[in-house]
């Protein structure tokens, strides 16, 4: 492993890194009381670590300067019992026991048990919501401090889904592709991807062109799907019913399509290390493009009905905004992030596949209000199906056979996928014998979540459903 | 309006006609499996390969409520022993009805309570740990491909208003009191449908510190298999469940 700092260095060189542009894609504690930063320059193309060793059990916070940072050092705190002094907001994200005995930076307490900031006044009220909500969606927590209707502020407690695979995916190696596709089940393709990457890496192992191409396929019906998913929803939270129900279809239309590869519409066994599990046949792509074809029609009648519709445009515009200021201060990824006029994408930024090959244009929008998070999905969608349309006959492939390639040993390798929900950051490390010993998963949700909290202030509380869906993350992703 | 109403015209009907006409499911679609016995050499390579222990050679069976459907067991057996077919009818009344040798498919409620939920079923759903693959492929069963509706069929905002719960995920720690509360303040008579591996089995997630499964005081009426099940095999399930198919 690379050199290590003394955590006053560490400290400033992350600060000032991320002050000067550079992207927190992880910060994170290793077992042996080491920090570590990913750093990502998006104008180079590339991505460095660093590490510092944690004298005791506490370090000066990072947040402070760093806002990024937040969600991350709560993270340290709760998985290793290392306290950010100074951290403006401490409190646990998941509410699990630390990974060593004889907690000290939190007491144990139940899901969701802490401190909620609290405004006081005599016309001041709470709402609670969660963990179990109206619809058929995961759990979790929101506390809004409201004045009226007003929302003076929202707190989110999460990880009422926590479910212990980070640790466990390595210690269960049998299980461990299986995790990766459930890490967030709707995000299947690009948390197993990011994973194929790294063991592809510490494997020394070479992908062919095709499946390259098949896995580019795979991963842009993945963002088709929730996308159009998510534009019908937008539709429903506001009452507009025709492109809700529209769009409810060609959600599962584009689902059947991925389940046309593999037999499963979230696509459960399809990717591997080294290529893909499934061969994909000139036949299947040949029916992937004709309903691809048929697809794109309906989704575009159903969508624009959006853009024509002034009560929908109405609902969409000055609702949830977030400034593109804020959006570099909180380090937001994805749509949500793109909404907000910030040109960042993987593709672009990290690519691997086949944008080490071509030049990738990332959507966006300026106005960082739902109609962006809207209009961005629909700009992503065009793109991912003229994507499809121009790689697809490049993605007959056969299948690869399982192969077990011995590792790097003490190697550390980091992958970064643009997923629909955004980068999703992957950090793999093997021990002497070449075993994986350490891996870290970051969804974009975690570094989302806070985004959601900050859109709702000087909101209606009845904006919140609409607010939550145009950001639509995941609770699973998040409490892993 | 017009223009929603043009478009209206181009979506056209879209409602899957079943249960008149059997669904088409993906040819790769993996459902019911098929073991064959007297083709199993009893080398243990599937049972080696299956992150669930779901498998187990000699005698050969498969547990329908822990598999994830991977495959792996299939691909890996060269002899042929294990298959799955794309019969997406895989749900069940009881867990042993799930372990085989022989699947039993899911039989109607009693008299009584089909009496009461026969042809208004309200249901509240509770994700505990789920990925969001169960939930999303629940949800699908509302949109108009499915039209869950037309079979009396409803999933409520509380569960107050509910005759029963739909649960999916391995029930975290986190979320089992969530659950039963939630369980609780349905008012009696009720039901329970516990949807996916993960819910029927604990699945990938069984095992965790984290996890605690259904707890004992909720007892479940419905096993529907699958990581995630096709929305087919959910709504099939829920159908026999009330006696419509």
């Amino acid at each position: 492993m690379k050199d290590i700092l003394d955590i006053v260095a560490f400290r400033n060189r992350v600060i000032n890194a991320v002050s000067g542009g550079k992207a927190l894609l992880a910060l994170f504690a290793l077992p042996e009381h080491v920090l570590c930063a990913v750093l990502g320059d998006r104008e180079k193309r590339s991505a460095e670590t660093l590490f510092a060793a944690v004298e005791g059990d506490e370090y000066p916070s990072l947040t402070p300067q760093c806002p990024q940072a937040h969600m991350f050092e709560r993270e340290i705190a709760e998985q290793y019992d290392i306290a950010p002094l100074g951290h403006p907001w401490l409190k646990p994200v998941r509410f699990h026991r630390p990974y060593r005995a004889g907690a000290k930076v939190f007491a144990e307490t139940g899901p969701a048990v802490c401190d909620f900031f609290r405004v006081e006044g005599a016309e001041i009220h709470e709402v609670a919501v969660g963990p179990v909500h109206a619809g058929i969606i995961e759990p979790g927590h929101f506390r809004f401090q409201c004045y009226g209707e007003n929302v003076l502020h929202l707190d989110i407690a999460l990880g009422f889904q926590h479910r212990g695979a980070e640790r466990a995916l390595v210690s269960n190696p049998k299980r461990r592709i299986f995790y990766m596709e459930t890490l967030a089940g709707d995000t299947t393709i690009g948390h197993t991807l990011a994973y194929c990457r790294n063991i592809e890496s510490l494997g020394g192992m070479q992908i062919s062109e095709s499946a390259e191409a098949a896995r580019a396929v795979a991963l842009e019906l993945e963002r088709l799907a929730n996308h159009a998913g998510d534009l019908g929803a937008l539709a429903g939270d506001i009452g507009y019913l025709p492109t809700m129900s529209f769009c409810g279809r060609l959600r599962g239309d584009f689902l059947n399509m991925t389940a046309l590869l593999c037999g499963s519409r979230f696509g459960r066994g399809l990717l591997r290390g080294g290529g893909l599990r499934r061969p994909v046949t000139k036949e299947i792509a040949d029916e992937l493009l004709s309903r691809l074809i048929a697809a794109e029609a309906d989704l575009k009648n159903a969508v624009e009905l959006l853009w024509n519709t002034p009560s929908v445009l109405a609902r969409f515009e000055n609702t949830g905004v977030i400034s593109a200021e804020n959006a570099v201060a909180l380090g937001l990824a994805g749509p949500c992030a793109r909404a907000c006029g910030l040109g960042i994408d993987a593709r672009k930024d990290f690519p691997s596949g086949i944008y080490l090959k071509r030049e990738f244009e990332p959507a966006v929008c300026a106005t960082g209000d739902v109609y962006a998070r809207a209009m961005t999905r629909w700009i992503e969608c065009r793109d991912s199906i003229a994507l499809i349309k121009e790689i697809l006959p490049a993605a007959v492939c056969g299948p690869e056979p399982e192969a077990k390639p011995a590792l790097a040993p003490d190697s550390l390798s980091v992958s970064v996928e643009e997923g629909w929900r955004g980068e999703i950051c992957h950090i793999a490390r093997t021990d002497a014998r070449g075993q994986l010993d350490f891996y870290k998963v970051v969804d974009p949700s975690f570094r989302n979540w806070p985004g959601l909290a900050l859109a709702m202030r000087g909101q209606q509380i009845s904006d919140f459903p609409l607010c939550n869906k145009s950001f639509n993350l995941s609770y699973c992703g998040h409490d892993l | 309006m017009i223009k929603a109403l043009m478009a209206r015209l181009a979506q056209r009907e879209r409602t899957v006609e079943y249960p008149a006409k059997e669904p088409v499911l993906p040819p790769r679609f993996r459902g019911r499996p098929q073991l064959r016995a007297e083709k199993c050499s009893g080398c243990g390579s599937c049972a080696e390969a299956c992150p669930t222990q779901a498998i187990t050679a000699g005698p050969l069976s498969l547990d329908m409520g822990k598999c994830i459907f991977c495959g792996l067991c299939a691909e890996i057996c060269g002899e042929g022993a294990v298959t799955f077919t794309t019969d997406y009818k895989l749900a069940a009344s009881s867990r042993q009805d799930l372990t085989g040798p022989e699947y039993r498919l899911a039989r109607a409620l009693e008299k009584k309570t089909l009496a009461l939920f026969g042809r208004s079923l309200k249901l509240r759903q509770v994700s505990a740990g789920g990925c969001n693959a169960c939930e999303a492929d629940v949800n699908v069963l509302n949109t108009v491909v499915f039209d869950l509706g037309r079979f009396g069929i409803q999933f409520v905002a509380s569960p107050r208003h509910a005759d029963g719960l739909l649960i999916t995920g391995p029930v975290t720690k986190n979320m089992e009191y969530a659950l039963v509360e939630t369980y609780n303040a349905v008012p009696a008579p009720k039901i329970v449908i516990a949807v996916g591996a993960c819910a029927v089995s604990g699945g990938l997630y069984a095992g965790h510190e984290q996890t605690a499964g259904i707890p004992p005081q909720i007892p479940v009426n419905l096993y529907v298999p699958g990581c995630p099940p096709h929305p087919m095999t959910i709504l099939d399930g829920l159908l026999r469940l009330l006696a419509k198919i």
